[in-house]
């Protein structure tokens, strides 16, 4: 799950770490008020989950009110690799001198919270990571130990952090780790990090994405979330406990299981058709659970054939044609349906099926190709 | 004649008491496997599924003589449930529980590798000996007894290819489930190396999927120090970056992860990778035969 700047900013500052004096606004008013206040320059900034806002002109300099009017107007409403800006923060401008990268993620490999500093800050850290990757200091950190001193003292000398900032630099990196652990985060990024021309360390910049699977004992998760920035479909999918992505294609996928749900939109596309999208219906799925995830899918405009792949291990086949059954009966569907059912009370879901208009197929090879083949001609 | 589970697997269950503990209970008991009883705090000396329950793990193998646990308990208390089966000093754990926080399964893993314990999971089916022992959730009538390995991220894609090689008249010796979140306690490697030092494996099927790079580790594994032939399949060519797809741990994530990435290592290791399911029995056999 993912925040926006200004949330990741107000968690690393109740753990410590400087950040700009900001405030959010979702208005040419409210930012022009917010920038009123205080001294010029101030900096405008979009508030989109998307990365590369700079880029894309949704991050600007304003030294004078008018400029904040101007800019404010102009990011606002902007689109942004498809996210709609709805506010922007509004911050002083930091006299930067250096810029430095601050992160943390969970080494899969090493089992590891793993820290990650470098001098190369204000930049895209996949791109530092792989042309220089001997930029990047990475810390591992035993959770039981904690961060340690000496790994402290490691990271500025590999920063090359000025004498009199070490220990800012520690109050920050104690701070980050710490709200990192605590708040059950994925990934934590301050970039950059700025060394000002005063000789402060400030958090100009902030990401946090939190483990979605700590949801349970986060309740101040759900305030962060902002649904406006997700595909309302995927939006209606959470809510009933499906997992959907949607994607670009015409082919709706019900799967069981997500390995097998990517198989099913890999084989789809091996056979030369275009997958509408991911969708796990998880174990134990329910005949409401289908009946949703087929409205899901249909709910997308461009889906002209569905595909259901279904291998029953907890879900039980008959329950899923259930489900199907319900579906067709309450969403009137008039696209093809292909239905491909193994496992768990086969027998039972093909008894039911009978005399209806869904497409049986004995294979997931078959299936797809048949569905590819509805699809085309649908689409023709 | 296989790894890890067998006929003197003698299995508890925690979470013995609960819908998915009563369900794949009577489901592993009906395929032959020994569960000798089971543990659910605050039920102790009641019976379920014919089997004696009790509060806590230790009790239940003191009385029983348990070497194996498997877990269904819900996320919040499963990784509790997996520190009290290595703490009662059982060495085979496999945990079902899908929605684990990463932030415990670092510590969970840390503590099983300290005690010795293999820790099969989380977020994973399970693993099954065919005609022996099957511990988790898989459909037991799909298995057959054989000679061919498979170890896999994935639930249902996993049945998907095990059916195929049953259809194709390839049993298998083991299957395992490892699991599709980030931290799993075994990973390929760890796996591939038990199928290579079992004498009655002849391939290993191994089912990878996007995100990670736990299937670049296998493919310099199988490379260096495997003689027994592997073929693979990957899931996720048509993966978006930056969205989880399902498994917490199937994301692509600051451009690695990818299943071409994946793809071209098995294939730089000599691992023929195939491109649709119902293609790995063929592939499977074309390494048996090479090799004879």
């Amino acid at each position: 799950m993912k925040i926006h700047e200004y949330q990741a900013k107000a968690i690393f500052r109740d753990y410590g770490v400087p950040v700009p004096a900001g405030t959010v606004a979702s208005s040419v008013t409210e930012a022009c008020e917010a920038a009123a206040g205080g001294s010029f320059p101030v900096v405008v900034k979009a508030q989109v989950h998307v990365g590369g806002r700079g880029k894309a002109g949704g991050v600007k300099l304003a030294p004078d009110p008018a400029a904040v009017k101007k800019h404010a107007t102009a990011i606002l409403g902007m689109n942004i690799k498809g996210s709609t800006v709805r506010r922007v923060l509004i911050e002083p401008g930091i006299d930067i001198q250096t810029e430095y990268y601050v992160g943390m993620i969970v080494d899969r490999a090493r089992r590891y919270p793993c820290l990650m500093v470098s001098a190369a800050g204000g930049v895209e850290i996949e791109e530092v990571a792989a042309t220089t990757p001997e930029k990047i200091a990475r810390l591992h950190i035993d959770p039981a130990l904690g961060l340690r001193s000496f790994q402290i003292r490691r990271a500025a000398r590999f920063l090359a952090i000025p004498k009199q900032a070490e220990k800012a630099l520690a109050a920050i990196l104690g701070g980050f780790y710490r709200a990192f652990m605590e708040k059950d985060c994925s990934l934590a990024e301050i970039n950059p990090l700025v060394l000002t021309g005063a000789g402060e360390l400030i958090a100009c910049d902030a990401k946090i994405n939190f483990d979605d699977n700590a949801a349970y004992r986060h309740p101040e998760y759900a305030a962060l979330r902002d649904d406006a920035e997700a595909e309302p479909l995927e939006v209606q999918a959470r809510h009933a406990g499906l997992s959907y992505v949607k994607l670009d294609g015409r082919i709706g996928c019900i799967v069981n299981g997500a390995g097998l749900a990517m198989a099913t939109m890999d084989i789809v596309k091996h056979f030369g058709g275009e997958p509408a999208n991911f969708l796990d219906i998880g174990g134990g799925a329910k005949a409401e659970q289908v009946t949703e995830a087929l409205r899901i899918v249909t709910a997308d405009p461009a889906v002209n054939t569905v595909l259901f792949n279904i291998f029953g291990g907890i879900v039980r086949c008959d329950r899923v044609a259930e489900g199907i059954l319900e579906a067709m009966r309450r969403l009137d569907l008039v696209i093809p349906i292909v239905l491909r059912l193994v496992g768990t009370n086969e027998d039972k879901a093909r008894a039911l099926l009978a005399g209806t208009s869904l497409i049986a197929c004995a294979t997931m090879s078959e299936a797809a190709r048949t569905a590819v083949e509805l699809s085309t001609r649908g689409a023709t | 004649m296989s790894i890890i589970v067998d006929k003197n697997t003698r299995l508890l269950i925690q979470g013995i008491t609960g819908n998915e503990g009563q369900f794949h209970g009577a489901q592993m008991i009906d395929y032959g496997t020994n569960v000798v009883g089971g543990v659910t705090p605050g039920k102790g000396g009641t019976m379920s599924l014919d089997r004696p329950v009790f509060d806590s793990v230790q009790e239940c193998v003191d009385a029983t003589g348990a070497n194996a646990s498997v877990i269904y308990v819900p996320a919040a208390f499963a990784p509790d449930a997996v520190l009290e089966a290595i703490d009662a000093g059982l060495k085979v754990i496999v945990c079902i529980t899908e929605g684990i926080p990463t932030k415990d399964m670092i510590t969970v893993f840390w503590a099983a590798r300290a005690r010795g314990a293999v820790l099969i999971g989380p977020n994973c089916p399970g693993i099954i000996t065919p005609g022996a022992c099957k511990v988790g959730i898989m459909p037991g009538p799909i298995h057959r007894p054989g000679r061919i390995g498979v170890v896999s991220r994935s639930g249902t894609l996993t049945y998907e290819v095990v059916n195929e090689l049953t259809t194709h008249g390839l049993g298998q010796s083991t299957c395992i489930g490892i699991g599709g979140d980030p931290i799993i306690g075994t990973t390929f490697v760890d796996a591939l190396a038990r199928f290579e030092a079992d004498s009655d494996t002849d391939a290993v099927v191994l089912i990878g999927e996007i995100g990670g790079t736990d299937e670049e580790a296998a493919a310099a594994f199988v490379r260096a120090n495997m003689r027994t032939p592997v073929v693979a399949f990957i899931a996720g060519k048509t993966a978006p970056p930056g969205k989880r797809m399902g498994h917490a741990g199937a994301i692509i994530s600051g451009g690695t992860g990818t299943a071409n990435d994946k793809i071209t290592a098995l294939t730089a290791a000599g691992i023929p990778v195939a491109e649709r399911p119902d293609e790995i029995s063929d592939l499977v056999r074309d390494v048996l035969s090479s090799r004879r």
